[in-house]
Formats: structure tokens, C-alpha cells, sequence
């Protein structure tokens, strides 16, 4: 009988075109995702050499880090930014590549755009250069970030050179309760493992609570897989997947449909595979969960208070944690609930979709944002932000004070006009609370979309059951 | 891509848990079109003021370290974004070789692109290092790849563990690129057979 394989060992053993003696491996892309920050120097590099791009179809460009958020009908106005986007359109048009315009409704974060438009499919090996392809995990792919030097060998030779990573089961038992979100879960599942628990492995998520997410909620936790260290997270797809790709534009029709779903559905788990570390997690036990810190395993309840570091024995960890304190101006022993927010973002690949949106505008509906609270809701696409507009949702947030915006990354790392000002505190729905992420000094707490919401209304960190 | 056989120079110290990429290069910088430059803005947010003068405290604006070539920092760097400009600041700056207890998965493989060293070792043996760093201009640590061996001042000799393919492509400054074109025939096979088996890709 074959070997039992986890789900990653079988995307992995489907895309081998060589195995060196020394065990480095040369694995098949079928999909590459390119924005306009960590491409340019690839292309150059093409250029300079005279290679030709492998697979023109297989690749899919569109500007998302540097796009503004605002009236777009005047361009960019950053010049750096301007030309980084159009090195991009020229980097197209010269490589015969698809494109997806700053005026295109499909425009939107790379990640949020993959998925929709059905680019991002059960079984195949994505790459993308950004961290946060991990996303596209939610589907059964095996999608991990790259470097520039490694998306010009994608975009060169469609494979890439790769040693494989261990394999890590996170097992979420029971549902989640009422008021926590796939976020929140997300976040103690790196409050669990650390920012450096998942280095090597590829994370694989089972378990009810697993199940039960729509399959939005799914790519919130594969996205932030990264924050825990592993490259790649990945959720057996099942009929909640096929639902959400069938009929997208890219995705298989008729035929073909038929015969992807077949194998699709052999993309699972073995009984027995082994796996080289297991962590299990009780869903029933979750709240709300925030940062308070400068790293996102700097995460705990909405209920807790702000940790104090000298209950901490390791001196290397107490000096980090003493670190992160006086960056995010906390004293040791607050409760959470009482930090004062100046900006709530609403947005990002993390947090950015349709779902994320119904979620907070559900919060903020009948509500007012706190005087001198600035509130962006940021769409992650153009197709969201046309379906948001359909059901209503940018009447309730400019209703209740917020900010209701073009797509884009936006303040989840600031490249473009939407930062925090020194010493500005947020309560954010991105993935990085890293000093600086948002801006220079600005000061980021990790959280769930409807606990954004309750922070805008309160003008505090929010406990956000206490207002549904 | 550069070479590394050998290396010769100032380690600097920078003891912080879990640097990232933000921290290395931030996204202000990004948006260069181009892999050279950076040198100058490698960890800004802590080596200038909000006023952009230099803060003579910061590790690297010390006399001694001005011209380091070599950082002992905490484990888990290069955590975060996939960014390569973070390499590219380093080896912009001058520094080849990073010797940490632990990196991070994509800025560890970026390194090996970019003809920089990433060393793991043991905590002990990176808290040895760190001590040794910490005598400034006389904290001079030589590096030999070939024998995978690190010398401190004292003459201390620490060993180290590397992949032997990223060893023989570091060593002879090979570009992965070519090394995959010359297996293009696999390539093709392995094309032909995706589109009979998925033809829906």
C-alpha cells in the first residue's frame, strides 16, 4: 500500500520536475501572482539577459501597495509610487502579460484578486512576491511569498528551487463562540505558536472550527500563516471551495469543471500521514483577541490586561517585551479596554473581503464613530467595493462618520497616502503590528473587523460582544 | 552573483528578538525600481531621528562598526515581509554575513541570492559572538565558508551547518536561473504531462 501523505505532501510530490542528489528539489508554479513593489528588478533582470517570461498564461499583474485610496481620476500623485506602478504596465505590455489596471473594477490586493477572479485554484503551486500569498492556501493550493531574485527564476523558468518543508497539523476542535471571527482565531493560534513556531513548516488547518468558516474566513487564517513563522498554510478544500470557485472567470467550465472536481476531491489528508508536530485547540474556550505589542504573537484577549515584563524570567524576551511597551506607550497592568484609539482600519488582504465588510457595517449600523476617531474602510478589490455599494454597506459607514474608500493595501504597511502619524494609535484589521508598519511611530493593534467596528463607536478598545 | 569564500571583518552587535523586514528596509523605500542604494536607509527608523540626523546610539553610527561587514542579532530575523530589498540593504551597506540563533524562512533564502552569508547557530554560540562583538573595532570575526568555520578574536573557532547546494552556489557565485535552464527539457516533460493529467491549468 502507498505511503499515507498529509495534503502538502501530495501538491508537493504533484509538482517535482527534479530531485538533485542533495535533495534540493525543482518544483513546478502553475500560478504567478506579481504586484508592482517586488517586481521591477525582476523584470529588469529579464531584460538585461534577454529571457522571454515561460508561461505569459499563467501569470496575472495588478498594482495594489502603492494605489491611492482616494479620488484616482487625477493618477497617482507620489512620483516613486506613480512609476513603480507604471514600470509595472510597461512590464506588461513588453512581456505580454494580463494586467489589471488602477481603472479596471477587477483591480484590487493581489491576494483578494487571485480568488475572485478564479485564478487561485484547489491543487496548484502559487507564488506571488509578498509574504502574504499564504492566503490562497484556503483553497487546497500551496502558496508561499517570494523574494524578487526567486520571481524572476518563477517568470524565467515557471519552477522554482526548493528543499521541502516539514509538515504541521493545527487541529481547531468545537465551534467557535458567538462575537469570535476566524481573526480572532488566527490571532491565538499565533499567540500559541510564536512568531518563529511555524519557521519550516508548512501549516496544515483541520479540525470543526476549520470547517465551519466560509471559506472568506479561511483565507483570513492561511493569510496570516506567515505571522507564525510558516510560509504556507493550507485547508483541505471540500464543497464550500468548489462552491466559491464554480462559475469564477478564470475557473475551469463544462468539461473540464467535471474533471478538475474529480481530482479536487482527492486532495486531502491520509489517515495515518505523519505529521512532524501537532497542535490542538479548543474553539469553545476563544474571545475576542487583540495586540498590544510589536509582533503579532504579542496577542491576548480583549479581557486581559497589558502584560507586565517584569514577570518575565528569559532576559532576552523581558528586554523585547520592555521594547515593545515603550514603542506602543502602554504601562503594564492596563486593562486593554481602556486604550484609546485615534484611527480604526477597516481593510487589508487579512481583512478586506465582502464578508469582513457585512461583519463591521453590522457593528457600526445605527452607530456613530467617536468624535476625532478616524475610520477608513478600505475594500480589497473593486468587485467588492461594487458589491458592497449593492447591498448598502458604504451608506452605513459614511452614516456612521468612516471613511469608505478605493481599493488597495492602504494603511495595512502605509506605502501609499494612508499612514499613522507618530505616536497615533489604531485599532487595525491588517496583519503587522511591527514598529513602523503604519508609519513611522504609529502604534497598530491587531483585531477582527467587528472589533474595529466597536472601537471606532467607543473611541477604545472594544470587547465587541458587549455591543451586539 | 558575488562570491563568498571568505570574510574578514567587524561584527556588529544588535541583540533584538524577532528584527523584521519593516525594520530592516521600511516601505518608504520600496519603492525604488532599482536593487542598489539602499545601504543608506538600512534600518532608518532606528539609526535616524524623526528629524533625519544619525542617532549616535544606534549600533551601526558607532565609530567602530561604521564599516561592519558582519551583524550578530537576535533570533527570528528577517521575520515578515518577503521583501528582497532587505538583503539588498544589507549587502548595499557592506554586510555579508548574519549570524543568528534562527531566520526567517524567505529572507533566509533571499540572503543566498544576493551573495550574503546567513549563519544559524546555537544560542550559546551566537551569545559567545555577541560579546565578541561588543569590542568594537576589535571585534574582527573571520568567516570561511569553504570550511564552515567561524574564528573570533581570541582565535576561538565556533563550526556551522549549511546546505551543501547553497554552499556550492555561494562559494562559485552561480545564478540559480542558469543552473534551472539547463534542466528545461524536464521542464518540458513535465509540461506535457500537466496538460494531458490537468488540462483545466
Amino acid at each position: 500500500m502507498a505511503k499515507a501523505r498529509t495534503l502538502f505532501d501530495k501538491i508537493w510530490d504533484a509538482h517535482l520536475v527534479d530531485v538533485q542528489e542533495d535533495g534540493t528539489c525543482l518544483l513546478y508554479i502553475d500560478r504567478h501572482l506579481i504586484h508592482e513593489v517586488t517586481s521591477p528588478q525582476a523584470f529588469e533582470g529579464l531584460r538585461t539577459t534577454g529571457r522571454p517570461v515561460r508561461h505569459p498564461g499563467s501569470t496575472l499583474l495588478v498594482a495594489d501597495h502603492n494605489v491611492p485610496t482616494t479620488d484616482r481620476s487625477k493618477g497617482i500623485e507620489n512620483e516613486e509610487s506613480r512609476i513603480q506602478v507604471q514600470a509595472l504596465e510597461d512590464n506588461a505590455r513588453h512581456f505580454g502579460l494580463e494586467y489589471l489596471a488602477m481603472d479596471d473594477i477587477r483591480q484590487g490586493i493581489v491576494h483578494i484578486v487571485g480568488p475572485e477572479q478564479g485564478f487561485t485554484l484547489p491543487g496548484t503551486t502559487i507564488v506571488c512576491g509578498d509574504s502574504h500569498t499564504s492566503t490562497h492556501g484556503a483553497f487546497g493550493a500551496l502558496a508561499f511569498g517570494i523574494g524578487t531574485s526567486e520571481v524572476e527564476h518563477v517568470l524565467a523558468t515557471q519552477t522554482l528551487v526548493q528543499r521541502p518543508a516539514k509538515n504541521m497539523l493545527v487541529r481547531v476542535d468545537g465551534a467557535l463562540p458567538e462575537g469570535v471571527t476566524a481573526k480572532d482565531l488566527v490571532l491565538a493560534i499565533i499567540g500559541r505558536l510564536g512568531t518563529a513556531g511555524g519557521t519550516g513548516y508548512v501549516i496544515e488547518y483541520a479540525g470543526e472550527a476549520i470547517r465551519k468558516l466560509s471559506v472568506e474566513g479561511r483565507m483570513t487564517v492561511c493569510n496570516m500563516t506567515i505571522e507564525a513563522g510558516a510560509r504556507a498554510g493550507l485547508i483541505a478544500p471540500d464543497e464550500a471551495t468548489f462552491d466559491y470557485v464554480r462559475g469564477r472567470p478564470k475557473a475551469p467550465k463544462g468539461a473540464a469543471w467535471e474533471a478538475a472536481l474529480a481530482y479536487w476531491r482527492t486532495l486531502k489528508t491520509d489517515d495515518g500521514a505523519h505529521f512532524d508536530a501537532e497542535v490542538v485547540i479548543d474553539a469553545a474556550g476563544l474571545v475576542p483577541m487583540v495586540t498590544w505589542g510589536t509582533s503579532p504573537e504579542d496577542v491576548l484577549p480583549i479581557t486581559a490586561v497589558v502584560p507586565d515584563p517584569a514577570a518575565i524570567q528569559d532576559p532576552a524576551k523581558r528586554a523585547a517585551v520592555e521594547r515593545s511597551l515603550a514603542y506602543m506607550g502602554l504601562v503594564p497592568g492596563t486593562p486593554l479596554e481602556q486604550v484609546k484609539v485615534d484611527t480604526v482600519f477597516i481593510g487589508s488582504c487579512t481583512n478586506g473581503r465582502i464578508e469582513d465588510l457585512r461583519a463591521a457595517a453590522k457593528v457600526l449600523e445605527g452607530r456613530k464613530v467617536v468624535a476625532d476617531v478616524r475610520v477608513l474602510v478600505v475594500p480589497g478589490s473593486g468587485l467588492v467595493k461594487e458589491q458592497a455599494e449593492q447591498e448598502g454597506l458604504d451608506k452605513i459607514f459614511l452614516a456612521a462618520g468612516a471613511e469608505w474608500r478605493e481599493p488597495g493595501c492602504s494603511m495595512c504597511l502605509a506605502m501609499n497616502a494612508d499612514k499613522l502619524a507618530e505616536g497615533e494609535r489604531s485599532a487595525s484589521t491588517s496583519n503587522r503590528n511591527f514598529e513602523g508598519r503604519q508609519g513611522r511611530g504609529g502604534r497598530t493593534h491587531l483585531v477582527s473587523p467587528t472589533m474595529a467596528a466597536a472601537a471606532a463607536v467607543t473611541g477604545h478598545l472594544t470587547d465587541v460582544r458587549k455591543l451586539v | 552573483m558575488e562570491k563568498f569564500t571568505k570574510l574578514t571583518g567587524v561584527a556588529a552587535p544588535l541583540p533584538i528578538l524577532n528584527i523584521d523586514t519593516d525594520m530592516i528596509i521600511p516601505k518608504q523605500f520600496l519603492k525604488t525600481i532599482k536593487r542598489t542604494g539602499l545601504g543608506k536607509n538600512l534600518f532608518e527608523e532606528m539609526r535616524y531621528t524623526g528629524d533625519g540626523k544619525e542617532n549616535p546610539d544606534f549600533v551601526l553610527n558607532r565609530p567602530a562598526y561604521r564599516k561592519a561587514s558582519i551583524l550578530v542579532t537576535g533570533a527570528n530575523f528577517g521575520c515578515g515581509s518577503s521583501r528582497e530589498h532587505a538583503p539588498w540593504a544589507l549587502a548595499d551597506f557592506g554586510i555579508r554575513c548574519v549570524i543568528a540563533a534562527s531566520f526567517a524562512d524567505i529572507f533566509y533564502s533571499n540572503c543566498f541570492k544576493n551573495g550574503i552569508l546567513p549563519i544559524r547557530l546555537d544560542q550559546a554560540d551566537v551569545d559567545k559572538l555577541m560579546d565578541d562583538a561588543q569590542r568594537g573595532a576589535n571585534a574582527v570575526v573571520s568567516i570561511d565558508l569553504d570550511k564552515q568555520e567561524i574564528t573570533g578574536p581570541d582565535g576561538g573557532c565556533i563550526r556551522f551547518d549549511i546546505d551543501p547546494f547553497r554552499k556550492h552556489c555561494l562559494l562559485n557565485g552561480l545564478d540559480d536561473i542558469g543552473l534551472t535552464l539547463q534542466k528545461q527539457p524536464k521542464i518540458e516533460d513535465f509540461e506535457s504531462r500537466r496538460k494531458l493529467e490537468q488540462p483545466w491549468l
